[in-house]
């Protein structure tokens, strides 16, 4: 297989890179065979200015060596098929001699200044482009050094205030002075935290450590910590009271909830309501054992396919089956049996306890001004700050929801809710455990 | 007597909280805008005695707003910021900040910037006298004293200094600094600064390494002050 594919690989090698020669010379030659066709009509000299504005077009389009070709060798066909004598190299007169070497002259200087012009473009642009990332560093250095230097500036102060001997500082003010440390030092711990985070994720070294989490209680946990630190937001959990134990990684489920939670109780209005629903997309009751393998079908997670020893049948997390006599639902048209995504073995025999192909999904929705359309893209990248956004903040907490739900191979997305607010639906698969559920 | 009166223009509620008690405790009343629009409003309501003014407001760069708010109010300004920003710094001054100060800021420097912008401005009817146990700069008979001594000073040395006298606690900039003495055409020409800075600095300090009056203000400019 790979004897065979090694001389293929060569030969498309040389054809992408003869290939701006290949059409130079196939325009050239198709345009000088209309011309001799018509030659009758057209006199050899108005020929010299149509391959004229073929090689330019040319040099519009390619690289300077395919144009000097297209030069040369329109020279050679309108010296032999168009000025007389045709068919011969030799020139009669010192007129078409002269036409001829302007010709060339010509042709070449359109191509060279082409080419330079092109050159300066793309000079242009890369500085552009440099001048840009340039720009994106020092946005992202000021966040970050206001973010780590605001805490710092509201501790020093305040040491500086309980430390000084001014009479009229009341203990009142005093405790509002070591109030404020607290906080300032428990932000900028946050933001360390951040930090690590974010080089943790991008030095790639990040690996789930997998576990039974009881979701509840992480939930739960997670958003206490957060309305100890006296937010205004109200905070509605709902969770199935069935939900089984999930085996993922609970640092990072807990950091990705209380990223999205804090970045909303920061970025919605106060008073207003948050909600925090938990669901466990559980499949439709497959019976374990009579099912072969089940794996996802496209990355949607949405859908998957289950191959029975008798049948194969899709279905969906609402409990619908498909079987292959009713796929014709217009959802599942693109599904290719081919290519069914992610492969998980379904572990057989009689036990009930674990399944494989689960997915945790969270929906954390808050009632703020949700994220302009056009930044919606954006929101996950490192850095990035929306347009106006108030003050705190390094642009970090997203992305690392984003980098921790992709190592526990799980998406997120965003979307604007109707009337208002922003929401946010994490996916993730892992395996689950109903032991919780059946022996208490 | 009236309370001098302090509006504070910072879009972190910690900072405010902060510059709030500090202030408070050391008598002067505060008012506390978050952007940029309040503070606006605000300083036009009732014109403060002087105002903090955070560089980086959410609504408008601050830089803008002063501006804006130098079209008509002519009290005191000082710009906080944090650090790594000299350009805007030097902007911000350009632009008619009377001080700035880096965050993080000692609260004994942020009270020492404040006492010092709320000094009456100095008019050039009154020349004023430097009059330190070290140092005495008469401005009016242009002469100057160090330790007990009368020094002599070329005519660019002694225009700098008398600049930096006028502007005692004030930091000057260097595009300032090489328009006022130079002229306009040797805005970049720092090089002339750093010569005569180093003269002046030989003259006057005692340790010529460890200034104690002429201040560098790192990428920003310099500052004179007699303690």
């Amino acid at each position: 297989m790979k004897h065979l594919s090694k001389p293929f690989d060569k030969s498309s090698f040389i054809t992408q890179k003869g290939k701006p020669y290949l059409i130079a010379l196939l325009l050239v030659f198709i345009v000088s065979t209309i011309c001799y066709l018509f030659s009758s009509y057209l006199s050899y000299r108005v020929v010299a200015l149509i391959l004229l504005l073929v090689v330019s077009v040319i040099a519009v389009s390619f690289d300077i060596f395919p144009v000097l070709l297209a030069a040369f060798f329109s020279a050679v066909i309108w010296n032999f098929f168009f000025i007389p004598p045709i068919y011969h190299f030799r020139i009669s007169t010192s007129e078409d001699l002269i036409l001829l070497i302007m010709y060339f002259l010509i042709a070449m200087i359109n191509a060279v200044l082409t080419y330079k012009i092109r050159r300066a473009e793309t000079k242009a642009r890369e500085k552009e482009e440099k001048a840009n990332t340039v720009k994106l560093y020092n946005t992202m250095l000021n966040s970050l050094s206001h973010e780590l230097r605001t805490p710092i500036a509201a501790i020093i102060g305040a040491t500086d205030n309980l430390q000084s001997a001014n009479n009229n500082l009341t203990p009142g003010h005093k405790d509002q002075l070591i109030a404020e440390i607290s906080k300032a030092a428990l932000r900028l711990d946050r933001q360390v935290g951040n930090l690590l985070d974010i080089s943790r994720i991008e030095s790639g070294f990040i690996k789930a450590k997998k576990n039974w989490v009881d979701i509840v209680e992480t939930i739960h946990d997670v958003v206490h910590k957060i309305e100890e630190n006296g937010i205004s937001q109200r905070i509605i959990i709902n969770i199935s009271p069935a939900i089984p134990l999930f085996k993922t990684d609970k640092v990072m489920l807990e950091q990705i909830v209380s990223n999205i939670v804090n970045n909303a109780v920061l970025y919605s209005y106060s008073d207003s309501v948050l909600k925090i629903n938990v669901s466990d997309s559980t499949r439709p009751p497959v019976t374990v054992g009579d099912v072969q393998s089940i794996s996802f079908v496209d990355n949607s997670l949405q859908t998957y396919r289950a191959d029975k020893s008798d049948q194969t049948f899709i279905t969906n997390n609402h409990n619908q089956t498909f079987t292959p006599d009713n796929i014709q639902n217009p959802d599942f048209q693109k599904i290719s049996t081919e290519d069914p995504g992610k492969q998980t073995l379904f572990p057989s025999g009689p036990d009930k306890i674990f399944s494989k192909g689960n997915v945790l999904s969270l929906m954390i929705e808050d009632s703020g001004p949700g994220f302009p359309d056009n930044e919606l893209p954006f929101i996950f990248d490192k850095f990035y700050r929306l347009k106006n956004s108030k003050a705190g903040g390094t642009g970090l907490g997203l992305s690392i929801v984003k980098g921790f739900t992709e190592a526990l191979n799980g998406r997120v997305t965003t979307e604007n809710v109707m009337g208002g607010g922003a929401r946010f639906i994490i996916e993730i698969p892992c395996e689950t455990s109903y032991l919780k559920v059946t022996n208490e | 007597m009236n309370k001098t009166e302090i509006l504070v223009v910072d879009d972190e509620e910690q900072i405010r909280k902060l510059l709030e008690i500090t202030l408070q405790s050391n008598n002067y009343q505060i008012k506390q805008a978050a952007n940029a629009r309040d503070g606006i409003i605000m300083a036009s309501n009732h014109p403060p005695d002087l105002i903090l003014l955070d560089v980086g407001l959410p609504d408008k760069d601050g830089i803008i707003m002063l501006q804006e708010l130098r079209e008509w109010y002519t009290n005191p300004v000082i710009v906080l910021s944090v650090q790594n920003s000299e350009d805007v710094i030097i902007q911000a001054l350009d632009k008619g900040a009377n001080d700035y100060l880096t965050k993080p800021f000692r609260t004994g420097e942020l009270l020492a910037r404040i006492r010092s912008a709320l000094r009456n401005p100095v008019t050039d009817e009154t020349e004023p006298v430097i009059n330190t146990e070290d140092l005495q700069i008469d401005l009016s008979s242009r002469t100057v004293t160090v330790r007990g001594e009368l020094i002599k000073f070329t005519g660019t040395e002694y225009n700098l200094l008398s600049l930096f006298a006028r502007n005692e606690g004030k930091v000057l900039t260097h595009a300032f600094l090489l328009r006022a003495v130079w002229g306009p055409g040797f805005i970049n020409q720092s090089q002339y600064l750093r010569v005569f800075m180093a003269q002046i600095r030989k003259k006057i300090e005692k340790d010529p390494n460890r200034p104690e009056y002429l201040l560098t203000e790192s990428g920003v400019g310099y500052r004179f002050v007699c303690k």
